[in-house]
């Protein structure tokens, strides 16, 4: 590179760099987002369910079913609130206090001393069903744990000869704040990728600015590194700052290696970087540029890279488009990188896509930028 | 008031939105793609989990266990193992989500009565997959206890549980999801729509050119309000049609309830978006506006994860979002048949958000010069 083509690069990164520093909202997006949704994340979002409100009903209280219900008083997961009649307690359920009622009629003690079946019902708000599952499950715990003790206070054989002993590697507390906050760095990345690129680089579009840069001796290559150049380097320093709030602030074990770490970023950043700037070529307006960024780059990162959802169980035809986006594979060396270490097979596979698809899109940004008025 | 004017100022903004062809379709298409994709895609239910099974007993009953798994729908054995080093790798590198150990003594000890430990080993790297896997796996050894005792005669206490779950049935995840969906999709499009109208106006110039005219603020913000409000209800019907015909998602409570809530959500939504647009000088400040807002209204909702789960600071600020209240009233009409009555606590703060936004930004219009 001659000097007076590193001066050319030197001066359009200058003049990028000063239009982030002088729109507060560029700072905005690469600093303050990354704040507010680590901590939305990190403090807010949890999907560890404690102290579910439910409905007890019992016609006709005695020992047996004392019992049960201090069952279900001790656990940590309920918060048992008693009703006198299963009418009121419907009423409740439809008026969203409770989440379940837990049913025992006036002949369930009778029964059950004398060797019949003693059904215990229960009722579930089955709207949002991930949590109903939930609720269903420590119901069922609770239902066996009182089934075993009581089976042996009164000599009678094991209920559950079966015993199921779990162990949960990665993450042994089962804590989803572990998972969520690492995958929420590839949104972050995202945002400020694309978004902030496809935006910024549009309104050159809209204001004509673009003409004014073409008719300079800037070469296309020139051009596209000014504008990638300080946009990657605000987007790695939010990565970086979102990664010291993971590790300091909410204990996410960074257990693989950090330039690992660091590599994998590097190339996701540019991903989104060049998705953005063909969002803004093919756009050229900012209205456009905005809804196709999050549509086309927000939303999948969200939805789609299984950040939150299992890909796995999801259609075929929807696993084949997950393939198409990147923060699919950012995501999975992310959960890895943070919580399993470095597992090769995994980030090498995750980084080889990456690396496809960058290859991808740099090839069709390098064809549609051309330095040609239309 | 103008009416005649207010409606010339409406059409003017339909037509700044509409006459581009690009915008045309980023409002119509995309929303439609997204319904159908993301329906699919955003479920917590898991099928097909792969698992691996490391059975060190050689008798009947743990075969017995192992055809059970295998007969699942739920679950798909893509490898046997017979060494504690093979656990590691299939986990690691993602290949199964749960490793089942049964040990030697496994049906030895069922038939002598002692207590049979079988280990499950779980990735733990997305928590609440893990959690899911691990409930369909007790279910399924419940199944078997049982059938267990019963082909030993040996009865124990007879207490059982009889589940029912009210207004989704089937534990669905896409009858939670799908509706939630709507809210989403259609708080994107009319913030954007609303978010960028004043703003393009500012960067072009044409603002003040605005303000200077006989149209007075209110009048301003009324003709500017309409656009967001309309798009946002037809895109809102079409998707609420799409649902009920392609997702099967049950319609069981009023229509006039449930369009109730769409206006007043689609009121706040326009109000915020005007509030943006208002404050923002470039259009690039109003997007990144409409994100900052957008992001954390999503998360706050209960849209994925439930409000009751978030400690009690973060459940206050969830009073703020209006899209908490519209997800309510989606599922509660839809799913829950609810009506009037039973929604009349959320119809009344998503009006109050949309008042207090639009009357700021009616506010701004005349008091942010530059």
């Amino acid at each position: 590179m001659s000097s007076l083509a590193r001066m050319r690069l030197w001066g359009m990164i200058r003049k990028e760099s000063l239009q982030i520093l002088r729109d507060p909202s560029s700072i905005a997006i690469a600093f303050v987002m990354p704040v507010v949704l680590l901590f939305l994340f990190g403090y807010g979002v949890s999907l560890d369910a404690k102290h579910i409100p439910v409905g007890i009903v019992i016609e006709q209280p005695d020992s047996a079913t004392q019992s049960l219900v201090g069952a279900f008083e001790r656990s940590e997961f309920f918060r048992p609130l008693h009703f006198d009649a299963i009418q009121t307690a419907q009423q409740a359920l439809d008026e969203r206090e409770i989440e379940g009622i837990v049913w025992l009629r006036n002949n369930f003690s009778a029964r059950l001393l004398s060797g019949h079946e003693a059904p215990i019902g229960v009722i579930i708000n089955g709207v949002d069903s991930n949590q109903a599952n939930i609720t269903q499950g420590y119901i069922q715990g609770t239902w066996l744990a009182w089934l075993g003790h009581y089976a042996e206070s009164r000599g009678q054989p094991r209920a559950m000869p079966v015993s199921l002993e779990q162990r949960v590697w990665f993450n042994a507390a089962l804590s989803s704040r572990l998972f969520l906050v690492p995958g929420l760095i590839a949104i972050i990345m995202t945002l400020i990728g694309s978004l902030l690129t496809a935006m910024v680089v549009a309104r050159e579009w809209e204001r004509g600015t673009m003409e004014a840069l073409m008719v300079t001796p800037l070469h296309r290559g020139e051009i596209l590194a000014g504008k990638l150049i300080p946009y990657f380097v605000l987007g790695m320093g939010g990565m970086l700052f979102s990664v010291a709030l993971a590790v300091w602030q909410f204990d996410v074990p960074l257990r693989g290696s950090f330039w690992l770490l660091m590599l994998s970023s590097a190339l996701f950043m540019l991903v989104a970087l060049a998705i953005g700037l063909l969002i803004s070529i093919v756009s050229k307006n900012q209205f456009v540029a905005g809804q196709l960024a999050i549509i086309v780059t927000f939303l999948p990162a969200f939805i789609l890279s299984g950040f939150l959802f299992d890909i796995h169980s999801m259609p075929g035809w929807i696993q084949l488009i997950t393939h198409l986006v990147p923060a699919r594979y950012f995501v999975a060396i992310l959960q890895t990188l943070f919580l399993a270490g470095d597992v090769w097979p995994v980030v090498l596979a995750n980084m080889g896509a990456l690396l496809i698809i960058l290859l991808f899109f740099f090839t069709l940004v390098w064809r549609k930028f051309r330095k040609r008025l239309e | 008031m103008h009416f005649r004017t207010i409606f010339a100022l409406a059409i003017k903004e339909f037509l700044a939105l509409l006459r581009d062809k690009r915008s045309r379709f980023v409002i119509i298409v995309p929303p439609i793609i997204q319904l159908l994709v993301f329906s699919f895609a955003a479920s917590y239910d898991l099928n097909d989990v792969p698992v691996a099974i490391y059975n060190e007993d050689r008798g009947g009953a743990a075969r017995e266990l192992v055809s059970r798994i295998e007969g699942s729908p739920n679950f798909q054995i893509i490898a046997y193992i017979d060494s504690d080093s093979d656990v590691a790798p299939l986990i690691d590198n993602r290949d199964v989500l749960l490793v089942l150990h049964i040990g030697q003594h496994f049906s030895a000890d069922l038939i002598q009565g002692t207590s049979a430990p079988l280990l499950a080993i779980l990735d733990g790297r997305n928590s609440n997959t893990a959690m899911v896997a691990m409930n369909y796996l007790r279910s399924i050894l419940l199944d078997y206890n049982r059938s267990w005792l019963e082909s030993q005669g040996n009865i124990g206490p007879q207490v059982t549980l009889q589940t029912r779950a009210w207004y989704n049935e089937n534990l669905q995840s896409r009858w939670f999801i799908v509706p939630g969906i709507v809210g989403l999709l259609i708080l994107v499009v009319t913030l954007l729509v609303t978010a960028l109208s004043v703003a393009r106006e500012r960067e072009a110039g044409t603002f003040d050119q605005l303000l200077v005219t006989p149209l007075r603020p209110l009048e301003i913000l009324i003709g500017k309000a309409i656009p967001g409000i309309v798009i946002g209800l037809l895109e809102a019907t079409l998707i609420i049609v799409l649902m009920v015909i392609f997702f099967d998602i049950p319609l069981r409570g009023s229509l006039g309830a449930l369009y109730l809530g769409i206006l007043l959500f689609l009121l706040s939504a326009v109000g915020v978006g005007l509030m943006i647009s208002a404050i923002a000088v470039t259009q690039q400040q109003a997007v990144l506006g409409a994100f900052l807002f957008l992001v954390p209204a999503v998360i706050l909702s209960g849209f994925s994860t439930p409000i009751a789960n978030m400690p009690q600071f973060v459940q206050w600020l969830t009073y703020l979002d209006p899209l908490r209240y519209f997800l309510v009233v989606v599922r509660g009409v839809m799913l829950e048949g609810n009506g009037y009555a039973l929604l009349i606590n959320q119809y009344w703060p998503m009006a109050i958000i949309g008042v207090v936004t639009l009357a700021l930004a009616g506010w701004l219009f005349r008091h942010r010069m530059y």
